[in-house]
């Protein structure tokens, strides 16, 4: 059995990333599992300059799901590859430094100081957050802004370049198409789903933010069906998300079209989520002789 | 390596409408957990609820380790039907912990409510020192008011208030600390506060410190999901910027925690 994947330029070793903003700066984990067994790990997003990010309270639970609304703090693009970088440069594990901007010179001035960094394996492309403020939300909501951004960071890297698309929208394999027509080498979908919870003892919203980003496998059969609509209509590898908690949910993304998995919200059920569903990937595949993951990508029978 | 373990439930004991003290044994060895650390616990076994939820430790005995909890929604309601024999997935023990207190320095306990779980832990391992910890213990009213045998019998005597004045005396818990402060002004020269309970008693305890000159450190409690420092879900608002209460606290110095 051969677990490597090809995600676009990107060659991993297995299918198995664990997703941005749920596994910190890789060190978060150190001590909780083996992070060297992974395929790649996705940082938390990174700006030009640090972010405090919203005030608490910032996560709430819901049914089979949380939301989000952390509002994308983070330490800086100078401090991450100075004080976090070192540490994961020990594995094999490949590096996706997920990044954003509040421009589109922002997007491609840090896509260009990313790619100078050494252990940097991939960028994936933010332009989907769901707690930024109103305006923001153009760059993963209209295809023509899309398309412009991703354009602009292509030209500012050679690096394998993932962009991370919104589920909110009405038709997600148009802002795929996008993406990939401005030169995107992958994308990861889905990024969290906008949604808002209410006490209704004080009659506030329970997060500080008002609304925040759901996760979780609530968000599942969306992000699954998502998946699907986009390996039709792009010929770029997909790397899919949302609410994967085993094996069966992460061979349930191949088959809709997903060449690699990334782990999310398990992550904080469990810090080994993401090894246990490697492990249990490959169960799946010697009990009935599946060789290459690639065997599953797309191979759903409609 | 792993921190996660599951333990099986020796004891689940209601102590009063809403409290519980659950003792697990953890199937493996794990990491000795000390006064301020806390633990990840899941509620069900399936995926809702989802998240674990953050416990400190209360006790460690003989018999395995114990938390003291309130049932407040969904997840402590299933977890008070816990019965012995269930097995629980747990993280930890995590988090910073009380700082060691510095050699021949008075000690005082705050808790408020059921805010002397963790602080408990702390007396029960200060107890046996040559400088015994003085406690003030406050709730709401006096069946509120948790484990004072069990502070009895640890050789300390809680000075207690109540909000409705039936048991102890009357009035906030800060309010007899200062009483207390203002009688004993030798006491207060070398000390050093460490308390849990509700936000309005930390808020008005800061305040109290800092007119005293005291140092102090509260254990904070805030929605978590991972519990490690990845999810930046709990943070807290301090005079160096926002922090974790998972990974940099739970435990922090009073004087930094801006309110």
């Amino acid at each position: 059995m051969n677990l490597s994947v090809n995600v676009g330029k990107l060659k991993l070793g297995n299918p198995v990333i664990a997703a941005s903003g749920t596994f910190g700066y890789g060190e978060e984990y150190s001590g909780f599992t083996d992070i060297g067994r992974l395929g790649a790990v996705t940082v938390k997003g990174l700006s030009l300059s640090p972010r405090e990010g919203n005030p608490p309270p910032r996560i709430v639970e819901t049914p089979a799901g949380m939301l989000n609304a952390v509002g994308l703090q983070n330490i800086g693009i100078d401090s991450f590859i100075k004080d976090k970088l070192p540490f994961l440069r020990q594995f094999e594990t490949r590096v996706i430094v997920n990044f954003f901007g509040d421009s589109i010179s922002e997007y491609a001035e840090a896509a260009a100081r990313l790619s100078s960094a050494e252990g940097v394996h991939a960028l994936e492309m933010n332009i989907s957050c769901p707690n930024k403020q109103a305006g923001w939300s153009i760059f993963g909501t209209d295809p023509k802004v899309t398309f412009r951004v991703v354009s602009a960071v292509r030209k500012a890297t050679a690096m394998p370049l993932i962009v991370k698309l919104s589920p909110n929208v009405t038709d997600i394999a148009m802002m795929a198409k996008a993406a990939e027509d401005a030169g995107a080498d992958a994308l990861s979908l889905i990024n969290t789903l906008t949604a808002m919870a209410i006490d209704i003892n004080t009659r506030r919203p329970k997060l500080a933010n008002i609304t925040g980003g759901l996760s979780g496998p609530a968000i599942r059969p969306v992000a699954v069906r998502m998946v699907w609509e986009c390996y039709r209509k792009v010929k770029i590898p997909l790397i899919g998300m949302g609410g994967i908690m085993s094996a069966e949910d992460a061979i349930e993304f191949m088959l809709a079209g997903a060449t690699a998995v990334a782990v999310g919200t398990a992550n904080f059920v469990n810090p080994g989520a993401a090894v246990d569903i490697l492990q249990g990937i490959k169960t799946f595949m010697s009990a009935r002789g599946i060789r290459s993951p690639r065997e599953l990508t797309g191979a759903v029978r409609c | 390596m792993s921190r996660l373990f599951e333990a099986s439930v020796k004891e689940n004991r209601r102590l009063t409408e809403k409290h519980y003290l659950l003792t697990f044994n953890p199937l493996k060895k794990i990491r000795r957990p000390g006064p301020g650390n806390f633990f990840m616990i899941s509620a069900g076994n399936g995926l809702d609820p989802l998240l674990k939820r953050p416990f400190s430790l209360h006790r460690r005995t003989g018999s395995g380790i114990r938390i003291l909890y309130r049932v407040t929604g969904r997840g402590t309601a299933i977890l008070s039907r816990k019965r012995p024999g269930d097995v629980l997935e747990i993280i930890g023990p995590l988090g910073n912990g009380f700082p060691a207190r510095r050699a021949g320095e008075n000690t005082i306990l705050v808790a408020g409510g059921v805010g002397i779980a963790p602080v408990f832990a702390l007396a029960e391992h200060l107890a046996a020192s040559a400088k015994k910890p003085v406690l003030f213990y406050g709730a709401k009213t006096g069946s509120d008011l948790l484990c004072i045998d069990e502070l009895k019998s640890i050789g300390i005597e809680p000075r207690i208030c109540t909000d409705t004045g039936d048991t102890g005396r009357k009035g906030p818990v800060t309010g007899m600390l200062r009483e207390f402060l203002g009688k004993n002004p030798s006491f207060s020269e070398d000390c050093c506060i460490y308390a849990c309970g509700p936000e309005s008693m930390l808020r008005s305890l800061s305040a109290l410190a800092g007119e005293y000159g005291l140092r102090g450190y509260a254990a904070l409690e805030q929605n978590m999901a991972c519990g490690i420092g990845a999810c930046l879900g709990c943070i807290v608002n301090t005079t160096r910027g926002y922090k974790r209460v998972c990974r940099d606290g739970p435990v922090f110095p009073l004087n930094e925690i801006i309110w």
